[in-house]
């Protein structure tokens, strides 16, 4: 029978190993997996993208509607995020509507792409506070060891890269295609990391292993000019001090430019 | 080793009660060599220990123990007693019945049924196991007449008082009968409901200042003040 | 974060008529009168509920919160039971009267986020290891809303654990600060909140300087993030000392008994 319970040697082994500043899997602390962003996996979708971090993957695919604006902001397209965490995933994941987990991945991601502004919804407003496009990113994770958070928010932003809209007119207050497609409107590249706490020490892109001796975990998402536009701390019933949040942020700044160079490039 | 409060000092969880060699006890913990509070509560020191008379905790179960609870349950195997704890107390068939007894046929809610008081004695209550109740001592078993009064378990042992002295107090001064649950409840008997009164002014004013001193003296003069003004009328 | 999506027209109007700017003006003052540094207005009250084994009221502001604590008790449904601790069931619900626009009552996305992130705040500050199998349930209301519900229904549910007797390694209090009209203020309200730049709620257990919530959303550069940060802590501080008193005042007739 497959379970995703850890047995105690080895976390205790995690453990030890991260406070000598080394990994079970000989990566440093702050070293991500492999990562492997395929585009265009999805040809009914109009953006697609699958995202491989070490043995966790994800798959986000992109389709747009149209709709109604939110009556607050009638000249913006609307952007919406979920998550499914797929059972065969997991033998953690179960069936059922998306829990509380589910949600805070898909808000953690959404918060991300929202407040960099990462798509221009505006340019999506057809008429204002009658119709306009609607974003709608799935993040559908198919294998669980670890870190969804930051290989689903690669993911979206892949999927959106590679997301195109058809050319349209507008007649008559409806929507004519024409031939011919165009990308959709981007203009920020948000790239989110989490750390893990573990003893003292912070680490990146935790495995499952990891995840599960970790104290806590903390997400910076940053745009590209470097300031940050989400954070989340989560998992469980750890904290952090101070100092590691000042920490946490520097390592950031580096490591978001490091990964956003590598999605924008592929 | 500085100790940061005095005696009897009200405290919040958080606070940092003493630093170096000292003992961690109730409502305390221990951390890098600090001893916190755990509970809001009055600090007290007992040569090297340090602990807290919280002002409001609930009942674990200990072994030995005596309770009273209420009848929540009956399943065919015994009843289940709610004796205000994290879990519910479990009185098994058999430790009423004789051993022949058929789940099928014996009437258990005949015995006891839901909504009874019971008395009993706590044998057995660990991290995996429920609390286990008998009413296989004298004294113990349903309870049929008198009022309940519940307190906060932590006041249990001032209500008891020095070897019982403060709880005989009430029995003498009052005339009732004071059955005391470890778990808070208290149930009292008297002979007139005006005796019943008298006792429960007496538990409240003793739960209010409980970490008072002088307090079964004051206790005192104040049942015999009540009970004059009452033959006066 | 929105509170409420939508508004009525008017406010809407009103709202899109408020820019960043407008929201500070140059003496450094906010629309409500308060400095950049300046909390609003709390009001705390411990052990107001009877049935509850542990409850709070709490007003910073306009915001009014209600909390009531249950437990530790037999953990329902049974498969949520954790053998070697106690498990928390926390819910942050907002009542349908509480913003402009009504308010299903079913709970939103929002709702079941934050419901998480509280009880991962509340978590590290409750003995758990103590009551195996049992469960701690954390019932936050919030009555009315006016931005920072999230850091006021921690620092509110913190003081009805407490009252429930419950062995706390230490109190938790929560305070946000964000940027609004160019600037880093404290303890943002709705209006900040939404015309304003960004949004930093920040929990902490006090005696041990542990932060046990961190979030944010808009725009913030590092440097401008770390100060966000501190203001928070600072206003967690002065928040901690009025829950102090709200938890000791409740006892203070006893004291003067002696």
């Amino acid at each position: 029978m497959t379970s995703s319970i850890v047995v105690n040697i080895k976390k205790k082994r995690i453990t030890e190993l991260i406070a000598s500043g080394k990994r079970t899997d000989g990566r440093g602390l702050t070293d991500y997996r492999e990562i492997q962003i395929e585009s265009g996996v999805i040809e009914r979708a109009e953006g697609s993208a699958r995202v491989r971090l070490g043995k966790t993957e994800v798959l986000v695919g992109v389709k747009i509607g149209t709709g109604k604006p939110f009556a607050d902001v009638p000249d913006k397209g609307v952007l919406t995020v979920n998550a499914e965490l797929v059972p065969l995933a997991s033998p953690s994941f179960e069936p059922g509507p998306p829990g509380a987990n589910a949600v805070e991945l898909a808000r953690v991601v959404d918060r991300g792409i929202r407040e960099s502004n990462a798509i221009d919804l505006e340019k999506l407003c057809v008429e204002s506070g009658k119709l306009v496009f609607v974003v709608f990113i799935d993040v559908y994770i198919l294998n669980h060891d670890g870190n969804l958070i930051d290989a689903s928010a690669l993911a979206a932003l892949a999927a959106l890269i590679n997301a195109k809209m058809f050319k349209y007119t507008v007649e008559e207050g409806t929507i004519v295609k024409k031939p011919g497609y165009t990308p959709l409107p981007i203009s920020n590249y948000p790239i989110a990391v989490t750390f893990a706490k573990i003893g003292n020490k912070l680490i990146l892109d935790a495995d499952l292993d990891e995840e599960q001796v970790m104290d806590a975990r903390l997400t910076i998402t940053m745009k590209k000019d470097g300031n940050i536009c989400a954070v989340q701390k989560g998992g469980g019933s750890g904290y952090f001090t101070r100092e590691e949040i000042s920490e946490a942020t520097k390592i950031a700044l580096e490591k978001t430019a490091e990964l956003r160079k590598f999605v924008v490039k592929s | 080793m500085p100790l940061f409060y005095e005696k009897k000092q009200l405290v919040a969880p958080g606070d940092l009660l003493a630093e170096g060699d000292y003992v961690s006890g109730d409502s305390t913990y221990k951390e890098n060599e600090k001893i916190y509070a755990s509970r809001l509560g009055l600090v007290d020191y007992d040569g090297k220990r340090v602990h807290v008379v919280a002002l409001k905790a609930f009942y674990i179960p200990v072994p030995g123990d005596t309770v009273i609870g209420k009848v929540v349950e009956t399943t065919p195997s015994g009843w289940v007693i709610d004796i205000k704890a994290p879990h519910p107390a479990r009185l098994r068939a058999s430790d009423v019945v004789e051993r022949s007894f058929k789940p099928e046929t014996t009437d258990l809610p005949s015995i006891f049924d839901v909504g009874d008081l019971i008395i009993a004695n706590v044998i057995a209550y660990d991290r995996t196991r429920d609390p286990q109740l008998t009413v296989r001592e004298p004294g113990l078993g349903k309870i049929v007449r008198g009022q309940l009064v519940e307190v906060t378990p932590t006041k249990i042992p001032r209500i008891i008082g020095r070897q019982g002295s403060m709880v005989g107090m009430i029995k003498r001064e009052t005339g009732c009968q004071l059955t005391i649950g470890q778990n808070g409840l208290i149930l009292i008997s008297g002979r007139s409901p005006e005796a019943e009164r008298l006792a429960v002014m007496a538990l409240r004013k003793i739960e209010k200042e409980s970490h008072t001193s002088g307090l079964t003296d004051r206790v005192t003069e104040m049942i015999r003040k009540e009970r004059k003004a009452v033959e006066s009328n | 974060m929105k509170v409420t999506k939508k508004k009525p027209k008017k406010e809407r109007e009103k709202m899109a008529n408020k820019k960043s700017e407008k929201l500070i003006d140059k003496k450094g003052i906010r629309l409500d009168g308060r400095k950049v540094d300046e909390l609003r207005p709390v009001k705390m009250d411990v052990g107001v509920l009877s049935n509850a084994d542990g409850s709070a009221y709490l007003e910073q502001g306009r915001n009014k919160i209600l909390v009531g604590v249950y437990g530790p008790k037999e953990a329902h449904p049974r498969h949520i039971a954790k053998q070697d601790r106690a498990v928390i069931q926390c819910r942050y619900h907002m009542a349908p009267f509480s913003v402009d626009e009504r308010k299903s009552p079913a709970p939103s996305r929002r709702d079941v986020e934050l419901s998480k992130v509280i009880r991962e705040a509340l978590e590290p500050a409750v003995f758990l290891e103590y009551y195996p199998r049992t469960s701690i349930q954390v019932y936050i209301e919030i009555l009315q809303a006016d931005g920072g519900t999230r850091c006021a229904g921690i620092t509110a549910a913190a003081l009805a654990l407490a009252d429930a007797g419950i062995p706390m390694r230490d109190l938790v209090v929560a305070c946000a600060a964000g940027k609004a009209g160019g600037k880093i203020a404290l303890d943002l309200m709705d209006t900040e909140d939404k015309v304003g730049e960004a949004d930093v709620p920040v929990a902490l257990m006090p005696n041990l300087n542990a932060i046990t919530l961190l979030q944010m959303d808009g725009n913030l550069s590092v440097d401008e993030f770390n100060a966000a940060v501190d203001m928070a802590l600072g206003g967690c501080k002065k928040l901690y000392e009025l829950q102090k008193e709200a938890l000791k005042s409740k006892y203070v007739s006893a004291e003067e008994a002696k």
